[in-house]
């Protein structure tokens, strides 16, 4: 186990890069702590596998150097870096037993054959795969093969890393659930450092203690689950991260304040000075139908039974709402309100309003 | 209850009877043949299964059945693990690939008659490139048109150049097909090289090593072209294998019911190897 160090780290997939648009990756300085449950999220093409590869040690960065605790593994190969990594489909020794695959791992270490069975029937047991052990793993649903790539991570006790490529691409959305849950409680039980790379914000948010968005080959932001949905640090996270994503209004600042649709906007504290493109950030869970305010057109309503979520168009800008209760009927005349200590000016897509002493 | 349409049927028709002119009425004629006896005037008489006993007791058929078995085995033997160990080395991606695969497939598209003619004159003693280089060069007596071991050497290796391409090329095509996750994950789980030999691209490989295996089989075992013209049997009888005694008994000696009986004999254990063949290896395979 590790604490792993992200120093300067650069790639590019072709050998002379000659402009930015040229690195899948760009400029990556990182700390993974020891033991920690993170989660790599990130549209396709973002370069979060290409992180990933970097990190189990498949691909070699272009720049930079990659740390564990410390000692420089930069040019050491995969299976010297003690690290594991289960892939977006199960991969499995089909000609194996359940029992072999799980050990396979070990006896090419050369571990002994009773430390070998004490720590498959361990694991087995850990991943409730135990009556499985004599099958052949041929045989098994995804799902379980799933649980088997995973397992041949967890049985060396020595590893640095378990990594996961978006593995729950291809398991059956009702067990997709029980597999997420599995692996939190596995990260509990055996405290490895976890990274979880996926597009999907609800695998990343349920999974991750830190979630790492990525845009670009670049991080966007850092945070807990909590952190990224309240605040977000870049008009993509917001956007990203829920559901329906943040309002990103164009906005004009003048006099110190910030300005939607020719009517000020409230922000929750003061906008840090500089110039550049402006834009008003909130999330749709804080905007509600007020008697006064912005006022829109209802374009649509869609009823998702706890509640409602409103598309209203204010000045040629869509804006979403979601209201409890009565929805108004479409085409309808309303007045938005923006919750102020949650509404946030964004500059150049980086937030640009300074965090308001209101909780 | 639905009314079923049998007018369906209709559209088998045409390859039913197309099935019965090239391969179900030939083949009758040929068991037709088999148990009768004729003198000409396209007079038969019933002979029972005679012609069977005569061919299995034959020496003759014993022996052809012989150099066919040994000869069979050896392109099996040569050409599988050759074909195998040439697929892996192949490059996976880049611009050599077509190379590689055009170079392979080129013996593939020869004509069969002119690679036995090719090959008697590579190997002419005093002309061709290969005998002249080793009598001339390596001062080696390589003659196989007297020496029976030099013929059969010829025979085989002629047999690997030509065929051991089509091995390379299924293997091939199932090397390519694996994901390189796998790669990777034996990669990460410290695998050797043998063992992602042995469990990664062998289980991966095996379907259409099976096909191959069946192919090199029933065609290696059916031969007829190629060592005809190269050899044309000889010295003596050494490289008459089963297809060409058959030719010299139906058509040579115009010996219609015994050359039946060896064909049916011969096409008996044709399916039979070939049956035991597929049963051995896709016994373990996942339904």
């Amino acid at each position: 186990m590790a604490k792993i160090t992200l120093d300067r780290l650069r790639h590019s997939y072709t050998a002379t890069p000659k402009g930015p648009a040229d690195y899948a990756l760009k400029q990556l300085n990182l700390d993974w702590q020891d033991g920690g449950a993170y989660a790599l999220l990130g549209p396709s093409g973002c370069g979060k596998s290409t992180l990933l590869n970097i990190i189990s040690g498949l691909l070699q960065p272009s720049e930079g150097r990659i740390l564990f605790d410390g000692r420089d593994v930069t040019a050491l190969p995969p299976d010297r870096r003690n690290i594991a990594q289960v892939f977006q489909f199960p991969v499995i020794y089909d000609t194996m037993t359940v029992f072999d695959n799980l050990a396979f791992p070990l006896r090419n270490r050369g571990v002994g054959e009773a430390r070998v069975k004490a720590r498959v029937e361990e694991i087995a047991a850990m991943l409730d795969v135990t009556e499985m052990l004599r099958t052949r793993a041929a045989n098994l649903p995804a799902d379980n093969k799933q649980k088997i790539s995973m397992g041949r991570g967890l049985v060396r006790d020595d590893v640095n890393v378990i990594m996961f490529d978006e593995p729950l691409t291809v398991i059956d959305p009702h067990l997709k659930w029980k597999l997420r849950s599995k692996l939190k409680e596995l990260h509990q039980r055996v405290k490895v450092t976890m990274i979880y790379v996926t597009h999907d914000q609800t695998e990343a948010l349920t999974f991750a203690d830190q979630v790492v968005v990525m845009q670009d080959g670049e991080v966007v932001q850092i945070g807990t689950p909590v952190d990224l949905f309240g605040r977000p640090a870049h008009t993509f996270v917001g956007h990203f991260i829920g559901s329906p994503g943040m309002n990103v209004l164009p906005a004009e600042v003048r006099d110190g304040a910030a300005w939607f649709n020719g009517m000020p906007v409230a922000l929750e504290g003061a906008i840090a000075p500089g110039e550049g493109r402006h834009e008003i950030g909130v999330r749709p869970e804080f905007v509600s139908l007020a008697p006064a305010g912005i006022p829109a057109t209802v374009r649509k309503v869609m009823d998702l039974g706890r509640h409602s979520v409103v598309e209203a168009v204010a000045g040629g800008t869509r804006v979403s709402a979601i209201v409890e209760g009565m929805a108004p009927g479409q085409g309808e005349a309303v007045h938005l309100a923006f919750r102020p200590d949650q509404t946030r000016l964004y500059r150049d897509g980086w937030i640009a309003s300074e965090r308001g002493r209101a909780a | 209850m639905r009314k079923v349409n049998q007018k369906g049927w209709f559209f088998v028709l045409p390859v039913l009877i197309l099935v019965a002119f090239n391969a179900l009425v030939p083949m009758m004629t040929v068991v037709n043949y088999s148990v009768q006896e004729t003198f000409g005037n396209n007079q038969f008489f019933w002979h029972g299964l005679g012609w069977f006993q005569d061919i299995l007791r034959s020496e003759r058929f014993q022996a052809a059945l012989g150099r066919q078995a040994l000869f069979t085995l050896m392109i099996l033997v040569i050409e599988v693990p050759l074909g195998v160990v040439i697929a892996l080395s192949m490059p996976r991606a880049g611009i050599w690939v077509p190379v590689c695969l055009v170079t392979m497939a080129l013996p593939l598209l020869i004509p069969w008659n002119v690679i036995g003619a090719m090959w008697n004159i590579f190997t002419l003693p005093d002309i061709g490139l290969l005998g002249y280089f080793m009598n001339h060069v390596l001062g080696l007596d390589y003659n196989m048109t007297q020496d029976p071991v030099a013929a059969w050497i010829t025979v085989i290796v002629m047999d690997v150049w030509h065929w051991t391409s089509l091995v390379v090329l299924l293997c091939y095509a199932g090397l390519v097909s694996i994901p390189d996750a796998y790669y990777q994950a034996a990669k990460i789980d410290g695998a050797s090289n043998w063992s992602v030999f042995r469990y990664i691209q062998l289980p991966k490989m095996k379907q259409v090593l099976t096909i191959a295996v069946l192919l090199r089989f029933m065609d290696s075992f059916n031969v007829y072209t190629e060592p005809f013209v190269l050899t044309g049997g000889g010295p003596g009888n050494a490289t008459t294998l089963l297809s060409i005694d058959l030719v010299k008994i139906a058509l040579g000696q115009f010996d219609l019911g015994p050359a039946a009986a060896m064909s049916l004999i011969y096409f008996a254990i044709t399916l039979f190897v070939s049956w035991l063949f597929y049963t051995l290896m896709t016994r373990n395979d996942v339904k």
